[in-house]
């Protein structure tokens, strides 16, 4: 066939010209990142150091001055988040893995949709009339729930989507050796999925990092140092919220310090992430 | 000791209302091969599978009827220690992907939360590995993972890991139907040793096969068991004329 006929040079130009489009757009889709990172690091960068991380933050008009109060309070909410959510999410991303069509499964994979798609305002709302009101003030502890309640959906859907991949053969193997369902779970299946549950744990974690609406009304805030969870805690996302909004330059700086840590500790959950799931990925 | 090992009674299956099985009576002498061979969605898999009490971990599935091993019903069993009596190896090799090629074999032990001591284990991997004629290849590189082998040589060993377990019947279904044809006369030469110490039941697509490798053949026909003989009375003289028009390949 003549190729003129089809108008080929037309077309090899069409072709070159959307690979063109794509590379770019595929470009753009780093840029707004790149700028982000740049921009916070830039501000944040210089007012990082020792004193930064290990002092509380000063009165007004004092300058200097840490956030070691933020760190810690996220570090213990966040940890204790996990603790909660963990266990509950990994159980029942297992349930909706191996129970493909029941009832249950059907409602509470829903369930775990919409609870995905709830904004993080309403679950601090509603950590804060389960919990605030009754235990009778702000506290860690209420902070921690509502952040758990936003990893579950994570945790439970990334397991689940991790052990579907999983053959049946392998179950079936398991089975055929005479394991009892517990152990099929704990040796075989949960094993041999880890490099894909653990990266769901950690992108849940690096999600609720940064969470600030759920805290506003639970974890509250609190200046000075505290590692009682049944009290108010200081947060990082809440001193940048706090100190942002504040008129002060030495606050601004204290938030842009801060923000740029949480930048880094959200940064670093991802990169382990992705050499986690590297490193443990089982060959199938 | 009795010579029957494995014996079906009015054996019956069930996926939801579809009835796979249909009234199979078997009778199972014990160190003999048998072929169960018939053209697909005959219910032979899932007469094997009944075997071991594997049809029922599939939704839906239901069974009706006895299955004897050694004169007990192993329905009435708990489905573990039937699958720790009655091994099985299956259509695409499956060693567990995350553990080594020592451990694969151990598995049923390991897995299962039975501690043994490191000689013994030693000697029940060598065993193994040496029945399945694996031994020689992988004896140095017993540390690396299973799944780093060549199919044939995973299956093998997946059947070194049902072998390890000391089961009284091996259950093969299609056994070699993924496999390279050298590798698949590996196994089916595999299948003359095994015969010395266990009971082999295999499904098979392959009417070649079940010629060469086994005792007795059964025949199954939509979900019925048409024909059980002698398998060299089976190809040369068949009784039913549906077996006939299998074997001469009429229909398949």
């Amino acid at each position: 066939m003549n190729t003129d006929r089809v108008g080929y040079k037309y077309r090899i130009g069409k072709n070159i010209g959307f690979q063109a489009l794509i590379t770019a757009l595929a470009c753009g889709c780093v840029v707004p990142l790149i700028f982000i990172l740049v921009y916070i690091l830039k501000a944040g960068i210089t007012k990082i150091n020792w004193h930064f991380l290990t002092n509380l933050p000063k009165p007004v008009g004092e300058s200097g001055g840490g956030i070691a109060n933020a760190l810690v309070g996220s570090i213990i909410i966040i940890a204790i988040a996990s603790v909660i959510a963990i266990p509950f999410g990994i159980l029942c991303g297992i349930y909706l893995s191996e129970n493909k069509k029941s009832k249950l499964a059907y409602w509470s994979r829903l369930c775990i949709d919409i609870l995905q798609g709830v904004p993080s305002i309403v679950i601090g709302i509603v950590a804060y009339f389960w919990l605030v009101k009754p235990l009778g003030g702000f506290s860690g502890i209420s902070g921690s729930v509502a952040l758990a309640i936003m990893m579950l959906p994570i945790i439970v859907r990334s397991t689940e989507e991790t052990l579907l991949l999983l053959p049946d053969s392998l179950r079936e193997a398991a089975f055929a050796l005479g394991m009892p369902f517990h152990r099929v779970i704990l040796k075989v299946i949960i094993p041999c999925g880890i490099s894909g549950i653990l990266s769901g744990v950690m992108l849940s974690v690096a999600r609720i990092a940064g969470e600030t609406a759920p805290l506003l009304f639970t974890a509250f805030g609190n200046p000075y140092l505290s590692t009682n969870i049944f009290k108010p805690m200081q947060t990082l996302p809440l001193l940048i919220f706090n100190y942002a909004t504040s008129p002060y330059n030495d606050w601004h700086d204290l938030a842009w310090g801060a923000s740029c840590i949480l930048l880094i500790w959200v940064l670093l959950l991802n990169i382990f992430t992705k050499l986690i799931t590297r490193k443990w990925k089982v060959q199938l | 000791m009795e010579s029957t090992i494995v014996k079906a009674i009015n054996y019956n299956a069930y996926f939801g209302d579809n009835h796979v099985c249909k009234n199979v009576n078997i009778e199972i002498p014990r160190n003999t091969t048998i072929a169960v061979m018939g053209p697909s969605g005959c219910g032979k898999t899932t007469f094997l599978r009944g075997i071991n009490r594997m049809h029922e971990l599939i939704p839906n599935a239901t069974a009706k009827g006895q299955i004897m091993l050694n004169n007990e019903d192993v329905m009435e069993m708990h489905p573990i220690f039937v699958r720790l009596k009655i091994g099985m190896v299956f259509q695409r090799p499956n060693p567990f992907p995350n553990l080594s090629i020592y451990d694969n074999v151990i598995a049923g032990y390991k897995l299962n939360g039975i501690k043994l001591p490191k000689a013994e284990k030693d000697k029940i991997v060598e065993e193994s590995l040496t029945r399945v004629a694996l031994w020689k290849e992988v004896k140095d590189s017993l540390t690396k993972k299973g799944s780093f082998l060549s199919g044939g040589q995973q299956q093998r060993l997946c059947i070194a890991r049902a072998v390890a377990m000391e089961p009284e019947v091996l259950l093969f279904d299609e056994p070699t139907s993924a496999l390279d044809p050298i590798s698949t006369s590996t196994v089916e030469e595999l299948f003359h040793e095994l015969k010395k110490n266990y009971t082999l039941i295999i499904v098979t697509h392959n009417m070649q096969q079940a010629a060469r490798v086994s005792d007795k053949t059964a025949f199954f026909y939509m979900g019925e068991l048409v024909e059980y003989d002698d398998t060299k009375q089976m190809f040369t003289n068949p009784s039913d004329i549906r077996t006939q028009n299998y074997i001469t390949g009429r229909f398949s």
